[in-house]
C-alpha cells in the first residue's frame, strides 16, 4: 500500500490543479464576461498544423502514385439556367409563336433528358442535408474520405488530435455544459425572488455554455442588434444556433413543450423571462400561433422573439424557403446571417444520421465550433408586398451577407416528396410551347408559394 | 459512423470503367462519391426511389422515364458500374476517341420505346407526350402531333419509327451539343 499512496497525492493534486485552472480560466471570465483571447491563438495554431496535414496527405498520395478524391469541386459546368421556354425558343427558332399548328419535334425530348441527368449527377437540394466537404483535412476521420494509412507521421499526429480531442477537450466541456446546466436551473429558481438580475444571469448561464463547446462567435454589426417589440430571423444550422445568439443578447424562445430534462429546463427559463413554449396540440393550430406571437411582439417590455423560418437544420451552405407564419405578423424583423466556419468541427445536426446525444459528443469532441453573427439592418413589410415576398426578401438579404446559396426549395424535402404541383408546373409550360399562348389567366403566376422553384429562381 | 475508406473503389475498377466509358480517373472517383451520397440504404446499389429523392428529378415530367434508363430489363437495383454506363452516353465526345457506342440518341430513342422492341409505336409516342404535356393538350390534338410526327419520320411505312428512322430525323439537330453533360475534369 506503500505504493499507491504517492499515486493517490498525484492524482489529488492533478484533480484540484484542473479543476483551479477550470475555474480561473474559463468560469470567471464567463461570470465577469470578459476573454482573455486565448481561443484565437488556439485556432491559428489549429489552421497552421491542418495546412500541413493536408499538404502531407497530397504528396503521400502522390508518392504512392494514387489519387485523391477532390469531393469539393463540381462535377459538371452548369449553364446559368435559362428558362423552359427560352431553350424551346432556340431549339426551334423564333418562327413557332406565329404558328398556329402545334410543333413538335421528337428531338424535344433531349432537353427533359439532359435536365433530368444533370440533376441525377448533380443537384442543389439533396447536397444541402449532409455535411459540407472540406478542402483541407482538419484531422477528423468523419470528415475524410481520403483516410488511408498515407504516412506514419500523419496517422501519429491523428491518434494525438484523438488523444487530446477525447482525452482533455471533450471530459472539459462536458464538465463545463453541466456545471452551466445547473447554474441555469439553479438561478432562474432564485431570481424569481431577486427581480431585475434576469439578464444578467441569463447572459452568465449562455456564456459557460459557449465556453462549453470552446464556440469562438465574432459578432458584426452590433448596432442592428434586435430591439424589443421585433422578431429575430436566422438561417438555421443546428440547435446551437441558439446558444450562439442568446450569448449575445436575451431572445424569447418558441417552440414545443418538451419532457424530461428538457422540459424542466424549459420551465427554468420562463421563470426568468417570456419565453412561448407550445402544446404539442397548440402547434397545428396557425392562428392560436399568430395570435400568442403578436401579442408578445405587441407588448414593447418583452424582447425580441427568435424565430428560424427554415423550420429545420440545413448544412450551412445556403438558405432554404422561409416560412411564411413570422413574416404575417406585422412588426419589424431583424434578421440575422450565421456562418460557420467548418474547418474546425461542423456543427450541422445531421437528425436523420445522428440523434441528439450522438451530436453533441460529437461536437464537444470537435476542435472548436467557430461562427460569424451579422446582425443585419431591420426590415418592414413594404407596401404591396406580401408575406411571401417580404419572406423571400428578408431570405436574399441573409444568403448575401453570409456568403450562402439563395435557394427557393423547402428544406421539409429532407425527409418530405416534393409537391406535384411543381411537375405540374413544367407540364403546362411545355404545352405551351406546343400549341402556343393559351388563355392568359391560365398561364399566368402569380407570386405564391406554389411557384416553380427553377423559373422564380430565373425570375429573381 | 466509420470513415469511409472500406468503401473506396479499387484502382482494377477505376481502370476498367476508364477503359470502358472512357471517363477520366478524378470524374470516377467524384461519380462515386456522388452515387454513394444518392445511396441512402448503403448497400452499393441504387433503387428507383434513390434516384426519386432528387427533388429537381421528382418535378420532370420525363423524371420516371429518365430513371428507367438506369435499370437493365426487369432489375430493380442498379450498381456503380451499370450507373457509370448510362452517364456515359452523355459524355461529350473527344476528337481522338472510337468509342462510338456511347451517344445521346440511343438513351432517347429508349424514353420513348418502353416495351424495348426497337420500335416507337404510336401508343408510346403518345404515352410520352401524356407525359410531358400533363393534362393541358386534349386526346385529340395530341392524336393528331403523333400521327403527323409518324407520318413524317416513318420511311417504310410500317407506322413507327425504327432506330435508323430515328436517328434520320435528328440529323439537322446537333444531337452533341444538345444532349452532353459538360463534365469538369
Amino acid at each position: 500500500i506503500g505504493y499507491l499512496l504517492p499515486w493517490r497525492l498525484c492524482l489529488g493534486i492533478s484533480i484540484t490543479v484542473w479543476f483551479t485552472l477550470l475555474f480561473f480560466c474559463t468560469i470567471v471570465p464567463a461570470v465577469l464576461g470578459v476573454s482573455f483571447g486565448m481561443r484565437r491563438l488556439y485556432m491559428a495554431t489549429l489552421l497552421k498544423i491542418f495546412e500541413w496535414a493536408t499538404l502531407r496527405m497530397e504528396m503521400g498520395a502522390k508518392e504512392k502514385n494514387q489519387e485523391l478524391y477532390k469531393p469539393y469541386s463540381n462535377i459538371i459546368a452548369k449553364e446559368p439556367s435559362s428558362s423552359l421556354l427560352q431553350e424551346f425558343q432556340e431549339l426551334r427558332g423564333s418562327a413557332s409563336c406565329l404558328s398556329s399548328e402545334p410543333e413538335f419535334e421528337l428531338a424535344d425530348i433531349f432537353y427533359f433528358c439532359r435536365r433530368g441527368m444533370e440533376t441525377i449527377v448533380d443537384d442543389d437540394v439533396t447536397k444541402r442535408f449532409s455535411a459540407q466537404e472540406l478542402q483541407n483535412w482538419n484531422l477528423l476521420t468523419r470528415s475524410n474520405n481520403n483516410f488511408r494509412h498515407i504516412s506514419l507521421r500523419l496517422t501519429v499526429l491523428w491518434g494525438l488530435g484523438v488523444l487530446i480531442r477525447y482525452g482533455v477537450l471533450l471530459p472539459l466541456r462536458v464538465t463545463l455544459a453541466v456545471t452551466g446546466i445547473s447554474l441555469l436551473l439553479v438561478l432562474t429558481f432564485l431570481v424569481a425572488f431577486l427581480p431585475n438580475r434576469d439578464e444578467k444571469v441569463h447572459l452568465m448561464c449562455y456564456r459557460i455554455c459557449v465556453r462549453a463547446l470552446t464556440a469562438i462567435i465574432t459578432y458584426h454589426n452590433r448596432e442592428n442588434k434586435p430591439q424589443n417589440g421585433g422578431i429575430c430571423v436566422a438561417n438555421h444550422t443546428t440547435p446551437i444556433d441558439v446558444i450562439i445568439l442568446a450569448n449575445d443578447g436575451c431572445y424569447s424562445l418558441v417552440g414545443q413543450v418538451h419532457g424530461g430534462l428538457m422540459g424542466m429546463i424549459q420551465r427554468a427559463m420562463v421563470r426568468s423571462s417570456p419565453h412561448i413554449w407550445f402544446e404539442r396540440s397548440e402547434v397545428k393550430d396557425r392562428h392560436l400561433v399568430a395570435k400568442r406571437l403578436g401579442d408578445h411582439v405587441a407588448d414593447k417590455t418583452k424582447q425580441p422573439i427568435l424565430i428560424f423560418p427554415e423550420g429545420t437544420c440545413i448544412n450551412n451552405t445556403s438558405v432554404m424557403m422561409f416560412k411564411k407564419g413570422s413574416f404575417e405578423i406585422g412588426c419589424t424583423v431583424y434578421p440575422v446571417a450565421i456562418k460557420y466556419d467548418p474547418r474546425f468541427g461542423d456543427a450541422f445536426w445531421n437528425s436523420s444520421k445522428f440523434g441528439m446525444v450522438n451530436y453533441l459528443l460529437r461536437m464537444m469532441s470537435s476542435w472548436a465550433i467557430v461562427c460569424s453573427v451579422w446582425y443585419l439592418p431591420p426590415m418592414n413589410r413594404e407596401e404591396g408586398e406580401d408575406a411571401v415576398q417580404f419572406a423571400n426578401r428578408v431570405k436574399a438579404a441573409i444568403a448575401a451577407q453570409g456568403g450562402l446559396v439563395d435557394l427557393i426549395w423547402d428544406g421539409g424535402l429532407k425527409r418530405a416528396k416534393v409537391k406535384d404541383a411543381f411537375k405540374e408546373e413544367q407540364q403546362k409550360l411545355y404545352s405551351k410551347v406546343l400549341v402556343g399562348e393559351m388563355d392568359q389567366n391560365q398561364s399566368d403566376d402569380k407570386h405564391s408559394q406554389d411557384d416553380n422553384p427553377e423559373d422564380a429562381n430565373n425570375r429573381n | 459512423m466509420g470513415s469511409r475508406a472500406s468503401t473506396l473503389l479499387r484502382e482494377e475498377e477505376i481502370e476498367e470503367i476508364k477503359k470502358e466509358t472512357g471517363f477520366s480517373h478524378s470524374q470516377i472517383t467524384r461519380l462515386y462519391s456522388r452515387f454513394t451520397s444518392l445511396d441512402k440504404g448503403e448497400n452499393g446499389t441504387l433503387s428507383r426511389e434513390d434516384f426519386q429523392r432528387i427533388p429537381e428529378l421528382a418535378i420532370n415530367p420525363l423524371g420516371d422515364r429518365i430513371i428507367n434508363a438506369f435499370f437493365p430489363e426487369g432489375e430493380d437495383q442498379v450498381n456503380f458500374r451499370g450507373f457509370m454506363r448510362t452517364l456515359a452516353h452523355f459524355r461529350p465526345i473527344e476528337d481522338n476517341e472510337k468509342n462510338k457506342n456511347y451517344s445521346g440518341d440511343f438513351i432517347a430513342f429508349r424514353l420513348y420505346d418502353l416495351d424495348r422492341d426497337d420500335k416507337i409505336s404510336r401508343d408510346e409516342l403518345l404515352q410520352v407526350l401524356r407525359m410531358m404535356v400533363g393534362v393541358n393538350i386534349s386526346d385529340e390534338q395530341l392524336g393528331s402531333i403523333a400521327d403527323r410526327t409518324i407520318q413524317e419520320a416513318d420511311t417504310n411505312g410500317d407506322n413507327s419509327i425504327s432506330f435508323n428512322e430515328f436517328i434520320k430525323v435528328l440529323e439537322k439537330v446537333d444531337v452533341e451539343q444538345k444532349m452532353s453533360i459538360r463534365f469538369l475534369h
